[in-house]
């Protein structure tokens, strides 16, 4: 197992360099002086030409290709992603400050779309090929066709202006900001995110369920005298729902996608809604350390996923 | 009657029986003739500004009333569906036609090039298309061209898995291995016996595809990184609706381009779903 955790990290790691490869081109391609980009603002006003010409040599700018790469790769590793164009901050704060946010709506998205998931996956496979079990797969075809983000502008329209439950967009009310407060304001996007991943997770659960029903062991706890319920609870979707964490952790870079349109249409303050404004601002350095932080993330989910695979499968890796 | 019929009829019989993918064909081969006739049935330009009459509700003159700058709204609804639904096949089609070809040839040729297409296409598959493309819409600006690129870049492995996993069975099968011992080179066999045996089911995969590139052309769109303004696109039309005013004041605006998106990926995921069960009738729920 060891072997195969190696191989994969080693795998992993090529394809990072690859993709750093492909980041540090579209640093390249950003119009204007690279200096402007890697360097504190208020230092560059205060040093003068003098000033930029030292940092120019310092970050290597007049050095061949490789060597520039080098550098680059090595302070993005360190956490030094340049400064924004616009806030004239630091990018790897101006962007930790909107991780909270994105974290928070995707993780009660998570639990509500998994919970939905493991319902309804659970409901179809157990009264398979009953009019139940079509709904549901009707149901799950309409969830993945809906665009999230229309389906939060009709949330918007039907839940905040229509019926004035909840709060239409942000994340707080100036002056409140306290738990419920900020609940409210997260319900409406949470749970749009949450269905558009319900949808093809209520197939794997039902699919994966419908193999543990037919195993041996299944028919062995039945022979035994277990009630059906205990059988499907503790031994059938206890089984279905190993594989389902990998799955999970495959999907999560689809799931922040997800986020970046939801955060736009109910102006979640997360890195998604901070990216596309970014464009339209032309703060490059963000929409760049963006990129950067969508890579690593790709890249440690899938490891994670290989690792839960191993730990969840112990044959695998052994062939 | 017990006369035989060709695998193709029976796939073909099997489709026309499924009454939900039949009403997905019937609604896209409407959308299809509509978009494809938008000049002729829209009755406006859907560019033209008329500030006379902006913001107008649905009318006899207008029927989905008009937006901000006085533009029809049907009339734009039906140019915007040409946009949407060509950059979705278009997208799809590359994607299919790149895949094809790599699982293909992973599949004949196996060992090295067979581990690094199928490496390449994990390693593409679990970046969200959406993120490339607003990343790179931010640094080198937003084009539909980039767009169709990306999608099918993006999206290829789909195809390529299902290609390979069928070629290597069958590289297995006996007419395969006469072909082959009969000297028949590697293009000739992708050529005459994989590309014809695996078309049906790249077919399904195809159809899957266009629904997934209309969700993303529309999502891009909407967040001004896929097609451009003024043209319209069912994404673009959207737009409109972040205006909170405009939202609850206006459903003309928004509620057509939402559910024109909605009804058409639902479609499009009917017949997906129909042709795969018709095409595999032994993959179907059990």
């Amino acid at each position: 197992m060891l072997a195969y955790l190696v191989r994969r990290l080693l795998s992993n790691a090529a394809v990072f360099l690859l993709i750093s490869v492909g980041v540090f081109l579209l640093v390249r391609a950003v119009p204007g002086d690279p200096v402007r980009m890697m360097v504190n603002p208020e230092h560059l006003a205060a040093g003068g030409p003098a000033f930029a010409a030292a940092k120019r040599t310092e970050l290597g700018l007049d050095q061949p290709v490789l060597v520039r790469y080098g550098i680059w790769l090595r302070d993005a590793l360190g956490g030094d992603l340049g400064y924004s164009f616009v806030s004239r901050r630091p990018v790897a704060e101006v962007l930790g400050e909107r991780m909270g946010p994105t974290v928070l709506l995707m993780s009660t998205a998570l639990a509500i779309g998994l919970t939905l998931a493991v319902a309804a996956g659970t409901l179809a496979a157990v009264r398979r090929n009953t009019a139940i079990d079509y709904a549901t797969t009707v149901a799950g075809l309409g969830a993945i066709s809906v665009p999230s983000f229309f389906l939060g502008i009709a949330a918007i329209y039907l839940f905040s202006l229509r019926l004035g439950w909840v709060p239409s967009s942000g994340m707080s009310t100036p002056g409140d900001g306290g738990g419920a407060d900020i609940l409210a304001h997260l319900v409406l996007p949470a749970a749009v995110l949450g269905l558009s991943i319900a949808g093809p997770f209520t197939r794997y659960v039902r699919a994966g369920l419908l193999a543990e029903l037919g195993a041996d062991y299944v028919r062995t706890a039945e022979a035994k005298g277990a009630g059906p319920g205990r059988v499907l609870i503790r031994h059938a979707l206890r089984n279905a729902l190993i594989p389902l964490i990998t799955v999970v952790m495959i999907y999560i870079p689809q799931l922040l996608a997800g986020a970046v349109a939801l955060e736009q249409v109910f102006a979640w303050p997360g890195m998604g809604q901070l990216a596309v404004s970014s464009i339209g601002q032309l703060d490059h350095p963000v929409v760049i350390g963006f990129a950067m932080f969508v890579a690593v993330l790709v890249l440690v989910c899938n490891l994670a996923a290989d690792l839960l695979y191993a730990v969840a499968d112990p044959r695998i890796g052994l062939s | 009657m017990s006369t035989a019929l060709s695998p193709a009829a029976l796939a073909a019989r099997r489709f026309l029986g499924n009454r939900l993918a039949l009403a997905g064909a019937v609604f896209l081969t409407a959308a299809g003739v509509l978009a494809l006739a938008a000049p002729l049935v829209a009755g406006h330009d859907p560019n033209a500004v008329d500030l006379a009459a902006f913001r107008e509700p649905p009318s006899a003159a207008h029927l989905l009333g008009t937006d901000s700058t006085g533009r029809d709204v049907f009339a734009r609804l039906l140019h915007a569906g040409r946009i949407s639904l060509l950059v979705g096949l278009l997208s799809s089609l590359a994607a299919l036609a790149v895949g094809t070809l790599l699982g293909a040839l992973a599949g004949v040729f196996g060992g090295a090039v067979d581990a690094v297409v199928m490496r390449a296409a994990d390693v593409v598959l679990s970046f969200p298309s959406l993120v490339v493309i607003v990343v790179l819409a931010g640094v080198l600006g937003p084009s539909t061209a980039m767009l169709v690129l990306v999608f099918a870049a993006g999206n290829w492995p789909t195809a390529c898995r299902v290609v390979r996993g069928l070629t290597l069975s069958l590289r297995e099968q006996e007419y395969v291995q006469a072909a082959r011992a009969f000297g028949a080179g590697r293009a000739a066999l992708i050529g005459r016996h994989v590309l014809p045996a695996v078309l049906s089911q790249v077919a399904v995969v195809g159809t899957l595809l266009v629904a997934q590139m209309i969700l993303l052309e529309a999502v891009l769109s909407f967040l001004g990184l896929g097609v451009q303004p003024p043209r319209a696109s069912w994404g673009t039309m959207l737009t409109d609706a972040q205006n909170l005013t405009l939202l609850q004041t206006m459903p003309w605006l928004w509620l057509p381009p939402g559910l024109a998106i909605a009804l058409t990926v639902l479609a499009v995921n009917f017949v997906g779903d129909g042709l795969r069960d018709a095409v595999d009738p032994k993959g179907t729920r059990r």
